[in-house]
């Protein structure tokens, strides 16, 4: 039904599949942060990456996230 | 309160099925009804294991497509104009929009484990029926429901935690039975697990040089995460992965190297290991440790499960235990005891019904919902993603050697120190394995010997073994496999020994913090040790026990595991029916109230017979008095227990399983009592109890309601899509 090429339509589904894994991986956290950051806050400065990442996974010192059996 | 009723009807999308709709699920139904037909009608003959596959995915998808469907839309009024907690509150972290088939790996990570993997290849010992017909009927009525119920009604408060709900909605008594309940399921899953461990790792030097080396491989990626390059968490977990099969194929290198003896320990050793490890690891900052081993079992979770599925599939090996056995009636199995009803619904929890799974549905998941329709893919459909797990461990158990499944899964004291003394064992119990064969085994994986190798995990990991390397490696790659296996399943179990500590620290301090000011700070050094240790002492004193049991540890503490976990569903079905029955669902509470009712009578009468069954087998008190009785006569020896001391570990671990048999019963009915009272009240009056419900408020947001796009939210995307551009 689309009239986009069929490889064009690949690309993009691909594009979408890597996405997903980074997101399941957590990669994309910083991503999500600056997005967030863009809308809500915007004109004030977003933390670096760095910083970021080291809050990130500090964060869960203080709540581990359940595993179940 | 109205904002659940007056979008109900308009919310519900009611499209008949087309004709082609109607086809395609006219034969989903019957190839899952050839597929029961098949299992349930053969005898005496070999079948496939496809068979078991067909009838699973088949009745998933009638479960899914219509059950789940009717849960969502009819009793739970799901409404995808309403805004989630998650675009409400969106901060960008805890509550944040989270897109669908992310936060389904996401959860499916969170709940899928080794549990999974463990109970169903114990519950092969009554052949493959039982623990297939609970595995996909309880997951599709129970477990896959309160999944899903819980999530919806945590989102719905702003992803309040089941201990709270319990609190708020049944009363102080509930919510305090409610913590007690989470707690001693912790412990006892931490002790269980980590004896699965032990079990697997004892005396096996390969085993044991990979698993000790993922700490050196998880700090490595920690460090390369904190300073390194931060963030690049695909990439650390690809290079964790390569190292992980390094070490995989490495460890039999190790094992036959004069390096081999330090990694060849008695369970004892790998006891005080594991309890050192447990301490220290929970102490330690998470980037270290816990959140790079956690990015590496996501990785090898989601990996392994797909691998499994499509090399079953492919290899399509024959079941070669019965579809009962005579365990099953007589209650006389040497792998856990009692007979069928309750015991294989207390050992079959994860995949089934398992009530762990209420807390990460009201943790971290319904913070991150999307679009409330939503739940059905993600409690529901992660909930089926488990059971399948199941359902595969089942098959890896089913398609061993009969024989050699006994074998292994016998206590060690019943089989005696040499292979002929097992073979004579297995064959005290009706089946047939020469001694040549157990040898035969053990050399095909590398190991010095398979008896009496209890906890499910080397079953599993022999069972995938055949499977793995009839794809790939043929019968020289068995060994590898085998540790492969292993591996995948001891990685889970270090991650959750961590995690769950951590997790019942947190309960302690929070609570202590309560009357004691200083302990409230989770940071506070002298207070996170005192309470790490304190955890660990628990778990360890149940695994140090349960490794020295002369009956058997899995034997005997794997029954109150799952007792134990059946009375956390208990309180989460519980929360849901009254919530049901409180927001003027009543006449739907029967959705969570059928279950309930089961799962109560399951777990009161495996209590029962624990506590009070006179044949000593079952009975922690029968058997208690037996040993008693034996040492006031002055005997010195009985049944396993070879001398004097091994008869007093017997009295007392008898007592301590016995008393907490009775505790768990006596919370189930505390919670049961107190449920009972508030839904005779909410029945009496006419309008709906208050509940804690959020208000409705509309949503901005658009998504799909499932997995895939419909044809129609395909054009409405494509729609908004334009007027986005336009504007």
């Amino acid at each position: 039904m689309s009239t986009r090429p069929l490889a064009a339509r690949l690309r993009a589904t691909l594009r979408a599949a890597w996405r997903i894994t980074r997101e399941i991986a957590g990669e994309r956290a910083y991503e999500i942060y600056l997005e967030h950051h863009a809308e809500h806050h915007p004109g004030t400065p977003p933390m670096g990456e760095r910083e970021f990442w080291r809050r990130h996974t500090d964060a869960r010192d203080a709540r581990p996230g359940e595993r179940c059996c | 309160m109205s904002s659940q009723t007056d979008s109900a009807d308009t919310a519900t999308p009611r499209r008949r099925l087309n004709i082609g709709q109607i086809l395609i699920w006219t034969a989903v139904a019957v190839i899952g009804a050839v597929a029961w037909g098949v299992l349930a009608l053969s005898r005496g003959e070999e079948i496939s294991a496809a068979w078991l596959i067909f009838a699973a995915l088949a009745s998933y998808a009638i479960g899914y497509r219509f059950y789940s469907r009717f849960i969502a839309y009819r009793v739970l009024r799901v409404d995808a104009r309403r805004a989630t907690p998650a675009e409400r509150l969106n901060n960008g972290t805890d509550f944040h929009p989270t897109d669908r088939r992310v936060l389904f790996g996401h959860h499916f990570a969170a709940i899928a484990g080794a549990g999974p993997l463990v109970g169903p290849v114990l519950a092969a010992q009554m052949g493959y029926l039982p623990g297939t017909l609970w595995i996909i009927i309880g997951v599709i009525f129970a477990g896959a429901v309160q999944d899903m119920v819980v999530l919806f009604f945590s989102m719905r408060r702003n992803g309040k935690s089941l201990g709270q709900m319990a609190r708020e909605e049944i009363g102080p008594v509930g919510g305090i039975a409610a913590l007690i309940a989470v707690l001693a399921i912790m412990v006892i899953l931490l002790a269980v697990l980590a004896m699965v461990v032990v079990n697997a790792l004892a005396d096996s030097p390969w085993g044991t040089f990979s698993i000790a080396m993922t700490i050196p491989i998880a700090l490595f990626m920690g460090f390369y995460l904190r300073y390194l390059r931060p963030g690049r968490v695909v990439e650390v977990s690809l290079i964790g992965v390569v190292l992980l099969l390094a070490a995989i194929a490495g460890g039999g290198w190790v094992a036959e190297s004069p390096l081999g003896d330090a990694f060849l320990l008695s369970p004892n050793q790998l006891t005080l290991a594991l309890v050192i490890y447990g301490f220290v690891a929970s102490v330690l900052p998470v980037w270290m440790l816990l959140a790079p081993r956690d990015y590496l079992s996501t990785f090898m979770k989601i990996g392994v499960v797909v691998l499994l599925a499509v090399s079953i599939v492919v290899a399509n090996p024959a079941l070669q235990l019965p579809d009962f056995t005579a365990f099953a009636f007589n209650g006389e199995g040497p792998v856990f005891a009692g007979s069928l009803f309750p015991f294989v619904f207390i050992t079959i929890a994860c995949g089934a019904l398992s009530g762990f799974h209420a807390l990460i549905s009201s943790g971290t998941t319904p913070k991150l919902i999307e679009k409330e329709p939503q739940i059905r893919v993600i409690g529901y459909g992660s909930m089926l993603t488990e059971s399948f797990v199941a359902v595969m461990a089942l098959i890896t158990a089913c398609i061993l050697d009969p024989g050699v499944y006994f074998a292994m899964n016998m206590p060690a004291t019943m089989l005696g120190d040499t292979l002929q003394s097992a073979s004579a064992a297995v064959a005290g119990i009706g089946f047939q394995v020469s001694p040549e064969t157990l040898a035969a085994t053990a050399a095909s994986i590398e190991e010095s010997t398979i008896t009496g190798r209890t906890g499910g995990a080397p079953t599993f990991a022999l069972g995938a073994a055949e499977i793995f390397s009839a794809l790939f490696g043929g019968p020289a790659a068995m060994a590898f496999w085998y540790h492969f296996a292993v591996m995948f399943e001891a990685l889970f179990i270090l991650t959750t020994v961590d995690a769950g500590t951590r997790v019942g620290r947190f309960m302690i301090q929070d609570t202590v913090g309560n009357f004691w000011k200083p302990m409230k700070d989770v940071s506070w050094k002298p207070g996170l040790w005192m309470t790490s240790a304190l955890i660990v002492a628990a778990w360890g004193y149940f695994l140090w026990a349960g490794v020295n049991d002369p009956l058997g540890g899995i034997n005997q503490l794997f029954p109150l595991f799952g007792i134990a976990n059946q009375l956390l569903a208990a309180v989460a079905l519980a929360v849901c029916t009254t919530l049901l029955i409180k927001s003027g669902r009543a006449k739907y509470a029967w959705v969570t109230l059928v279950p309930l009712a089961w799962d109560a009578v399951v777990t009161l009468t495996a209590s029962w017979q624990k506590v009070f069954s006179p044949d000593p087998t079952i009975g922690f008190f029968a058997q208690r008095q037996q040993y008693v009785e034996a040492l006031a006569a002055g005997e010195t020896s009985l049944g396993p227990a070879g001398d004097v001391d091994a008869m007093r570990q017997v009295v007392v671990n008898t007592t301590v399983d016995g008393i907490l048999s009775v505790l768990f019963a006596v919370l189930i009915i505390i919670i049961l009592a107190d449920a009972v009272r508030v839904w005779i009240k909410a029945l009496r009056v006419r309008e709906p109890l208050p509940s804690a419900e959020h208000p409705f408020e509309p949503s901005k947001l658009w998504a799909p309601a499932g997995l895939i796009p419909t044809r129609e939210e395909r054009a409405e995307r494509a729609e908004r899509e334009k007027e986005t551009a336009g504007a």
